[in-house]
């Protein structure tokens, strides 16, 4: 799972560096190692950095101009905005449900937080297609809500409604995971002392629980984000690919790419890339940030 | 302010941290709650903070109800074991907290609200670190600005969990002289809490002995050294040796043989004998009342402590006598105690 922070990881790099360079007894034999090293070198080039490149290659084959000719196509300009509106409301929801459900379960005791917790987890464990269904279910024709909703006018599934609800059902877990465990680690002691200080409820969590975990909010965002843009499975289910008006970025990549515009469909998706490339060297910036609020108290 | 708590019981699960406790404490004094952990002293204290709610009983501050408040209305000033200091901030923010969340109404000004923190840092001697993080101050200095934010709502009454628990010994000395004279000039009704009976004996002005979610013994420091009450008390604090005996009709016997001291008459079957180590008086073998060989010698500082294997039921136990007369190990001894308790059981 991608969100959990492997902390360990560049502590251990270190002293594992220091020791090959003091000629350990341990460290492998040369020609294992320029093996080993080579091995990985070939698998990322391979699987990551050629796919990358290729991206970007396909995306310019035919010229600049035609790049951008793909970008500036109404219904590109259009699958841009929404997708941009699309994340901007389902990070915005998730921001707000992760800090309520992380604060709640971090920093009180109260019957059924395991099942909470649990609950939180279940977009990650289901596939985004059956989320996608569920909403189907839910808003559809013959779904439980569906009579209702045509008798009020109110269009949820083929339309922005439920391509908002679910990227928000998908990307719920991003930022109370990101905040569950930090805020568990910090306790509830310093709250407590601004309560006995005479901080309100809200002074508390403003002055003193917000700013603890501020790079912890800011990374699950940004997690949160990249996934909400990127969402194919659940989107697809629910956006009905009415052209020019309920597609998103990835499902008109899809839809290019059939129509073998291989030159616009690249060129989406190396703005996808690109979001992507952007949001790997936040999240590393990010992550610094994390590890020195870790080790401040130590 | 005084304090009286009234019959509280607090459970965890099936946890009873809180067994009924009564406890008055009066305007001004210096309390020390003294037990093993678990015994109940850290929650008795945050019950009195408002941060934790007990099951039954009452808490009352100058008479008043302080149950109907909340821990952010009781204007009580609470230092904890591990400081809590907040940790993104200053130390000058740390300490001007207090002042800053006040509702606008009473609020002091900027220059007002600096000149207190300024006072308080002064107070605490530590005015050079104000724009310093907590992270870059050691334990000592960290619980003194903890000391300093508490201070700066004016409490009304001081709490301190183990203000020294996170210190290492020496610091931990100096702090205590320096609480202490602290105490004598804000004279706030204080009380903290230690598992160090060497603190509390040497700090507070009356000790609360507790275990097991009860209060064992309320006393001045020589109360509770000199006459426990109870055996847990007498076992707790000071260095005792214990000899289990048997009481019947005022007469005491040690596996079986009857010893030359009396118990209460009313005293009866199975009992525990406590004698405080520098309380047993060394003689030629032959005198006192109990018989031993010293099988172990070591001299320090005022007093040789001695190892004694007693002759009765093997018993080894530790005494503590004057160094003008040098025991050897392999010597018999005699040994009858000068002052003594018996607690049944």
């Amino acid at each position: 799972m991608t969100l959990q922070r492997t902390r360990t990881g560049s502590a251990s790099k270190r002293p594992a560096a220091a020791q090959a360079a003091h000629h350990d007894p341990r460290a492998e034999p040369k020609a294992v190692r320029i093996v080993i090293i080579t091995l990985a070198v070939i698998f990322l080039s391979v699987f990551v950095v050629l796919p990358l490149v290729l991206v970007f290659a396909e995306a310019f084959a035919k010229g600049v101009g035609a790049y951008f000719a793909g970008l500036g196509d109404s219904e590109a300009l259009s699958a841009i905005r929404l997708t941009l509106l699309v994340a901007a409301i389902s990070v915005g929801l998730n921001l707000l449900f992760g800090l309520i459900a992380a604060w709640a379960i971090a920093k009180f005791e109260f019957a059924g937080k395991t099942l909470l917790i649990t609950l939180i987890d279940l977009p990650f464990s289901v596939s985004p297609v059956i989320s996608g269904l569920v909403f189907v279910l839910l808003f559809g024709a013959q779904g439980f809500f569906g009579p209702w909703m045509q008798s009020h006018q109110l269009q949820v599934l083929f339309a922005f409604p439920g391509i908002a609800l679910a990227t928000t059902f998908v990307t719920f877990p991003f930022v109370a995971r990101a905040l569950i465990p930090l805020m568990q680690e910090q306790g509830t002691q310093e709250e407590e002392a601004a309560i006995s200080l005479g901080a309100s409820g809200l002074q508390t969590f403003f002055r003193v629980t917000l700013p603890n975990i501020k790079w912890g909010v800011l990374y699950g965002v940004l997690l949160c984000n990249a996934r909400a843009m990127g969402e194919f499975g659940a989107v697809s289910v629910v956006s009905g690919h009415i052209r020019g008006e309920t597609n998103t970025m990835p499902l008109l990549v899809e839809i290019l790419y059939n129509e073998y515009q291989f030159v616009a469909a690249f060129a989406i998706a190396s703005l996808l890339a690109l979001l992507a490339l952007i949001t790997l060297v936040a999240k590393t910036v990010l992550e610094r940030h994390l590890d020195e609020g870790d080790n401040r108290d130590h | 302010m005084t304090i009286e708590v009234r019959n509280v019981v607090k459970t965890f699960g099936a946890f009873k941290a809180l067994d009924g406790v009564d406890l008055k404490v009066a305007d001004g004094e210096l309390l020390a709650l003294l037990g093993p952990s678990g015994s109940g002293k850290t929650t008795l204290l945050r019950i009195i903070a408002g941060l934790e709610w007990p099951d039954s009983g009452e808490v009352f501050f100058d008479g008043e109800n302080a149950l109907d408040r909340g821990a952010r209305e009781r204007q009580v000033g609470f230092v904890f074991q591990h400081y809590a200091l907040f940790r993104h901030m200053t130390v000058f923010e740390n300490v001007a907290f207090g002042l800053r969340v006040q509702p606008r109404k009473i609020r002091k000004s900027e220059t007002e609200i600096r000149a207190r923190v300024k006072e308080l840092l002064d107070l605490v001697q530590l005015d050079w670190l104000a724009d310093r993080y907590p992270n870059q101050l050691s334990g000592g200095q960290r619980q003194r600005i903890a000391l300093a934010r508490a201070l700066a709502i004016e409490p009304r009454i001081l709490l301190l969990d183990e203000p020294f628990g996170a210190l290492d010994a020496k610091v931990r000395k100096e702090l205590r002289q320096w609480l202490r004279s602290l105490h004598h000039e804000i004279n706030v009704t204080s009380i903290f809490v230690t598992h160090d009976q060497e603190e509390a004996l040497e700090v507070a002005h009356r000790v609360v002995v507790m275990d097991k979610g009860k209060i064992e013994q309320i006393g001045t420091p020589g109360e509770v050294y000199d006459s426990p009450a109870t055996a847990f008390v007498h076992g707790f604090i000071g260095e005792s040796i214990v000899l289990p005996v048997e009481c019947a009709d005022g007469a005491v016997r040690l596996n079986g043989r009857p010893l030359d001291i009396s118990a209460d008459a009313n005293a009866a079957g199975a009992s525990t004998l406590f004698v405080r180590r520098h309380d047993m008086q060394v003689g030629p073998a032959g005198s006192g009342m109990l018989q031993g060989a010293v099988t172990h010698v070591r001299s320090f500082g005022a007093v040789q402590r001695a190892e004694v294997t007693l002759s009765e039921g093997k018993t080894t136990i530790e005494i503590d006598t004057p160094r003008d007369h040098d025991l050897r190990v392999g010597e018999m001894v005699g040994l009858k105690p000068r002052r003594y308790r018996i607690f049944a059981g």
